[in-house]
């Protein structure tokens, strides 16, 4: 081995640059995200159940921004995390049991956590117009 | 540790066009990752033309071609070319698999070819895969008795024997653990997809009498428990094998001597 080729001089071998997408590592990357989205959105509702508790004033703040278009946004994007989140829990609980590891059961898993977590927001948010 | 982007030195730059072959017309374009430990530059990607109609359909084919015919430089591993010995794992296409058994007719365009990833680079695209085999040598893959050794062989039950396949066909080519995002970020204590298969191939093996200490050794944050069910492992596996499934038995197994 010549100098030239210690260890410490040896390049990184290119990863994340130029592997492809597969269907179940993106999934394992949103349960991540909605993971961490799940921190900021209970944020959100501790400080929605905190305004209420201090009175009147406050609870009239915290419903106007999240009565706000944007407030909006930001809820339905929270609830699209939680769903995403939780049916990707139950995901990794088929898992811990030793099922759904074959080929096509791990894609049509995936595309479950996918699909039913738009599907159930999209539903919820309906609801949620039509009662009110 | 994760760090999503590539250190300085190992960040690609663009490489040589090379001429394509005279009179040819069957062309397929190869591009390749090169790195030279002797000329003190970054690696970088040179673009190849294979003559389809003067070369096999494998793309281990088409880099024995360029090798032989157009840059004799072009450094990888290669031996059985039938998908048992595990030397040509490389990255083709975005994904991890043996050049020996990708037919070149699988890949849609140009043909990218890396070496595994994030590993370092010896030349071109040979990995330097000392720690992995360390790994492999860490979960102690052989048979292990405290029972005095019979007359003639250690005997196993047909039942007991089908419990090793899908497991014994590994070819510890390391298409698996360097497909593994959880081993990229934590290839130093994380076993990876390859070693904890071979673990559950011994833990599995009804003549094997060192099961406890082998749960003991796995029972680690990061050894066993760095899976999360990326399952890049499984989708890469060359001979269709399904680390993603071993490494859960093995924390089944892990659960189930605790209660």
């Amino acid at each position: 081995m010549s100098t030239s080729t210690t260890k410490s001089s040896r390049p990184l071998s290119p990863h994340l640059q130029i592997y492809k997408l597969t269907w179940t590592m993106v999934m394992s990357i949103i349960h991540r995200v909605t993971g961490a989205g799940l921190y900021f959105g209970t944020l959100l509702l501790a400080w929605w159940l905190v305004s209420a508790a201090i009175g009147p004033g406050a609870f009239a703040t915290a419903k106007a921004v999240f009565g706000s278009f944007l407030g909006r946004l930001v809820l339905f994007g929270f609830t699209w995390a939680l769903f995403h989140h939780m049916i990707g829990g139950v995901r990794h609980f088929i898992w811990d049991l030793g099922r759904g590891f074959g080929e096509a059961e791990r894609f049509l898993l995936a595309k479950i956590t996918l699909g039913g977590s738009l599907a159930l927001t999209i539903l919820t948010w309906i609801v949620a117009y039509a009662a009110n | 540790m994760v760090q999503l982007t590539l250190p300085k030195n190992s960040q690609l730059t663009e490489g040589k066009v090379w001429p394509k072959p005279a009179g040819a017309t069957n062309l397929r374009e190869y591009r390749v990752y090169r790195w030279n430990p002797d000329d003190g530059r970054n690696p970088r990607v040179d673009t190849y033309f294979v003559d389809m109609d003067d070369c096999g359909p494998m793309i281990l084919d088409g880099l024995l071609y360029i090798k032989n015919k157009i840059d004799p430089t072009l450094t990888f591993r290669r031996s059985c070319r039938e998908g048992i010995c595990g030397s040509c794992a490389m990255n083709i296409d975005g994904a991890n698999t043996l050049a020996c058994t990708k037919g070149a007719d699988e890949v849609k365009g140009p043909i990218a070819i890396y070496p595994l990833p994030h590993m370092p680079v010896i030349k071109d695209l040979v990995p330097d895969l000392t720690q992995f085999y360390a790994q492999h040598r860490s979960i102690e893959p052989w048979l292990q008795t405290t029972t005095a050794a019979p007359q003639k062989e250690w005997k196993q039950s047909r039942e007991d024997r089908e419990k090793l396949d899908g497991l014994y066909e590994c070819i510890l080519c390391a298409c698996c653990s360097t497909s593994c995002p959880s081993y990229w970020w934590n290839g130093d204590r994380y076993l990876g997809p390859a070693v904890l298969l071979q673990a559950y191939r011994w833990l599995i093996d009804s003549r094997d009498e060192a099961t406890g200490e082998r749960l003991d050794n796995l029972e680690d944050p990061f050894r066993l428990y760095r899976c999360h069910t990326i399952m890049n492992c499984a989708n890469v596996c060359p001979k269709g094998l399904n680390p993603a499934k071993a490494i859960a038995e093995i924390k089944k197994m892990m659960v189930a001597r605790q209660v």
